[in-house]
């Protein structure tokens, strides 16, 4: 085994999206010696695909909005069982982390008073996501970008050095969180460019690696998305919190195949955009549920009129949660009133001005002429539900952003869980980034700054890292299991399983089919064999995110199957209702496999050991903000005579 | 649904040295480059190494040139191609090789850290940021830039040009500097850093004979040389006689 280059740092931040490059900052500004580390290059992390904005209870629109305002949407959106008080943190701080990316140098669009403009959204009561057209994550990232350049323009002045105190390592993959005992030690990670193993040392890592959605077939989201982070704390001892809820976008591309999946910004219909089945009807007022019956516009014309008079007339149901939205079209579809391309229609063109749309909705216009020939000024979109987001995540402290169970490790954004509850609202991502991303980046750097001794490193698990990283190099001697396989027909079909059985409708029966199918591509997995050398092999690091897609897929189809309610981003055709009696359960993912994921593992009992927990009643003043209508169609009995 | 099969020449080797290969790949309704290497890859190729991300045109990561032409591959339809044409894909010229189509554009992350950062104006707090729309359009349209560094390739000052490479930012960074410079709170003049000066005296200004090649392969449509590079040169002339603002104020843009 060659020797492995080591290097210290206090905090190593694992991803270069808005919560990890915000978490950087924040660890940096309070004087740790920090560390990001990204599977791509910088600036072009997932965040940069945030089209809609930053919702944060500025009121520069609506002057009635608040924190208690947004903090209500946001339980509203996730059926109250979001962990509470990040929601609370959430509400309180988003306006003041929108405000400091002005002070970095953002752009945003203004209001007539020169203030940042704010856009309707799905779910938010007031006009709330600063935005700027409909490249808000791009102006997110290039901010953060450019705010990691000026620190080390600053540390340049100082110390001679851009790289003394804040470095990017980029196109690197981390593959093992090292520990030493109980705590963090170190990242095990490799350079995708050379194919170099690399140790960096350090008593805190922030997790901040983003989602899942490669283990779909459908999803808006890019190849980075392989369940890094959620697989990483996992295989580090960390548990995962309510991975059975992902959110299906309800408006992706659907023509032509090769792009279908791809978003369509929920600004289209913030901004006055409809849905229409084949029939030409606006199918949405038919599906408002009862929780938010007294919300929506009754009427076309009362939801029309929302839109200039917002005071007086209830928003249109076009503008319900997302996993609302991605049901109802999943409805029409089925019952035969979807559009040519098994979509719904989603039209602008008839309510505004080709002008208009061209300048608010500017990317959009631009995706679908260059991509379908299509001319969204003046003809209708074609769309339909896609992978888009995971609620589910890594189980933290809500104030801290400290991963349970193991000293050192932190969590921010996407990976993280509890924030969002059971669904997400539009605009709550770029915001949870920004509010958790600078939390962990604090936290980190506070913890990795007061340890008295650094944890050791040792040489054993840094072999046994790099062992497992070169195993797809060697998989044809391997020999009698059986042929070597092909790490992107494994990765396709893992694919088809999640998206065809535990996709946005699930099944008991299917659920369990995909639960042997997960453990069947397990064991082929270790099969996973690659051509060529370690420099820039894209199908060597396939192989090896796979093993990340397979354990967070099993945590998902686990837990879906435990859950027997629909809710938010669960939906179960056999348990179709809410059900009370799940409103304050939690479900933890666990690795049962007590060598780490290392040896085969049983194909039937899996890799994960599922626990059910209660979760923390709600404070009182936080549910003194609802009416008690409200709270009675969410909440059992007992937890409202607490 | 029509399928067919294209023929495709993809640059393959490394900073030894390498060669175009033949491939033979089926193509399908509706798809663009990306999604052929991507077949490539998946079926005949499995460490072809190329970079890439968003697949919609929004992150910049699959620069390449596809029959000579910059372009982005997730952005290039098939459909723009004759059935019969030989497809070449060839890494971008101006950075070296990694491996195939991957090169090295650490560059641009090196010139990207000489531009001074925004300053905020003293005595503005979070919150108290007042800016008119129409006084932040010009440096938002310089803000929709994605990096893709296209412009960065094909500005011919650099191309085929290694030893000018020191001296000069090239369009993407001249423009960063141009948004700095007309971004209506940047307190940097109040610091003593005239951003303008440093454009020429810096970031290699004058090198710019502004024949547009950048703005005709922005993805994002940005007018590179007419909204930032010109605007900065006739700010710039005042403070520093240019001979090519003088020589282009003479004659005509010559055609390559």
């Amino acid at each position: 085994m060659s020797v492995v280059d080591r290097q210290e740092w206090d905090v190593v931040v694992v991803g270069a999206g808005g919560a990890g490059l915000r978490a950087a900052i924040e660890a940096r500004e309070r004087g740790a010696r920090t560390a990001v580390i990204c599977k791509s290059l910088f600036g072009k992390a997932h965040t940069v695909m945030a089209e809609g904005g930053i919702a944060a209870a500025m009121a520069n629109v609506n002057e009635h909005d608040n924190w208690q305002v947004h903090f209500r949407d946001t339980l509203r959106g996730g059926k109250f069982l979001n962990q509470w008080r990040m929601a609370e943190l959430h509400a309180q701080e988003a306006p003041d982390r929108v405000w400091e990316l002005e002070t970095w140098g953002a752009l945003f669009d203004r209001t007539k008073d020169g203030k940042i403009s704010q856009r309707n959204f799905g779910g938010h009561e007031y006009p709330r996501l600063a935005h700027v057209g409909d490249r808000t994550g791009l102006e997110l990232i290039r901010t953060l970008q450019q705010k990691i350049v000026a620190l080390q323009q600053e540390d340049m002045k100082e110390t001679g050095d851009y790289e003394s105190r804040l470095k990017v390592f980029q196109e690197c993959t981390v593959t093992r969180i090292l520990k030493d005992g109980e705590r963090v030690s170190a990242v095990f990670a490799y350079d995708r460019e050379s194919g170099r193993f690399f140790v960096l040392e350090a008593p805190a890592v922030v997790v901040a690696t983003g989602g899942i959605g490669k283990s779909f077939k459908v999803t808006s989201n890019s190849w980075e998305y392989t369940g890094d982070g959620h697989a990483l704390a996992l295989l580090a001892g960390a548990p995962l919190l309510n991975m059975e809820f992902v959110q299906f976008h309800p408006t992706g591309m659907v023509w032509p195949p090769s792009v279908k999946g791809i978003l369509v910004t929920e600004s289209v219909r913030g901004d006055g955009g409809v849905l229409r089945n084949s029939e030409g009807k606006r199918f949405m007022f038919d599906y408002i549920p009862d929780v938010f019956k007294e919300k929506y516009a009754e009427s076309e014309e009362e939801g029309d009129r929302w839109y200039e008079d917002p005071d007086h007339n209830r928003r249109p149901p076009e503008l319900l949660p997302r996993d609302e939205v991605a049901r109802a079209i999943n409805s029409e579809v089925k019952a035969g009133r979807g559009s040519p391309h098994g979509g719904v229609f989603l039209d602008v063109s008839t309510r505004m001005p080709a002008e208009v749309i061209r300048r608010r909705l500017p990317s959009m216009y631009h995706q679908f002429k260059e991509l379908a020939d299509v001319d969204i000024t003046a003809e209708a979109m074609e769309v339909g539900p896609t992978c888009h987001y995971v609620m589910g995540g890594i189980a933290v402290d809500s104030d801290t952003a400290a991963a349970r169970g193991v000293p050192g490790l932190f969590a921010a954004g996407e990976v993280a869980g509890g924030m969002h509850g059971s669904n997400r609202l539009g605009g709550n991502s770029l915001s949870d980034l920004l509010v958790f991303g600078r939390r962990a980046g604090w936290h980190a750097a506070e913890y990795a700054m007061g340890v008295a001794e650094r944890p050791e490193v040792a040489e054993a698990q840094v072999n046994t890292a790099a062992a497992e990283a070169l195993r797809p190099f060697s998989a044809e001697t391997e020999g009698e299991a059986g042929p070597p396989e092909n790490p992107y027909t494994l990765h396709q079909e893992l694919q088809q399983t999640m998206n065809d059985l535990v996709g946005i409708i699930r099944r008991e029966g299917e659920m369990e089919q995909a639960l042997q199918k997960l453990a069947e591509l397990r064991v082929r997995a270790r099969r996973a064999g690659v051509e060529g050398h370690r420099q820039f092999n894209p199908g060597w690091h396939l192989a090896l995110d796979l093993r990340n897609m397979l354990l967070v897929s099993e945590c998902v189809a686990r837990a879906a199957l435990e859950r027997t309610e629909s809710r938010g981003g669960h939906t179960r055709e056999d348990h179709p209702t809410m059900d009370r009696a799940w409103r304050n359960a939690n479900l933890l993912c666990a690795l049962a496999d007590p060598t780490g994921g290392l040896a085969a593992t049983d194909p039937a009992r899996g890799q994960i050991r599922l626990t059910r927990e209660t979760t923390d009643p709600i404070r009182p003043d936080l549910l003194a903000l609802f009416e008690k209508e409200e709270l009675v169609k969410y909440l059992a009995e007992e937890e409202l005579y607490e | 649904m029509s399928s067919y099969e294209a023929r495709f020449k993809v640059w393959r080797g490394d900073v030894e040295g390498g060669g175009l290969q033949d491939f033979a790949v089926e193509v399908n309704d509706g798809e663009v480059v990306l999604d052929i290497i991507h077949r490539l890859q998946a079926t005949q190729a499995p460490d072809l190494a190329v970079r890439w991300n968003c697949k919609a045109g929004k992150c910049g990561s699959c620069s390449a040139e596809i029959n000579g032409r910059p372009r982005l591959m997730c952005m290039t339809r098939m459909s723009v191609f004759t059935r019969d044409e030989t497809i070449t894909v060839t890494p971008l010229r101006t950075f070296p090789v990694i491996r195939d189509l991957v090169t090295d554009v650490g560059f641009n992350y090196h010139k990207a850290r000489e531009v001074p950062a925004f300053v905020p104006p003293p005595g503005l707090g979070p919150g108290e940021y007042r800016m008119m729309q129409e006084d932040v359009d010009r440096s938002q349209e310089f803000r929709k830039c994605i990096e893709c560094f296209l412009c960065q390739n094909t500005c011919h000052v650099v191309r085929d040009h290694e030893e000018n490479k020191t001296a000069f930012a090239g369009p993407r960074f001249l423009m960063r500097v141009a948004e700095l410079d007309m971004h209506p709170l940047d307190a940097a003049a109040e610091t003593g850093l005239d951003r303008k000066r440093t454009a020429q005296d810096e970031h290699g200004l004058g090198y710019c004979n502004i024949t547009k090649c950048c703005t005709e392969v922005c993805p994002e449509d940005i007018k590179i040389t007419d909204n930032a590079l010109i605007p900065l040169k006739e700010r710039a002339v005042d403070r520093k006689y240019d001979p090519l603002v003088w020589l282009g104020s003479k004659i005509r843009r010559r055609t390559s």
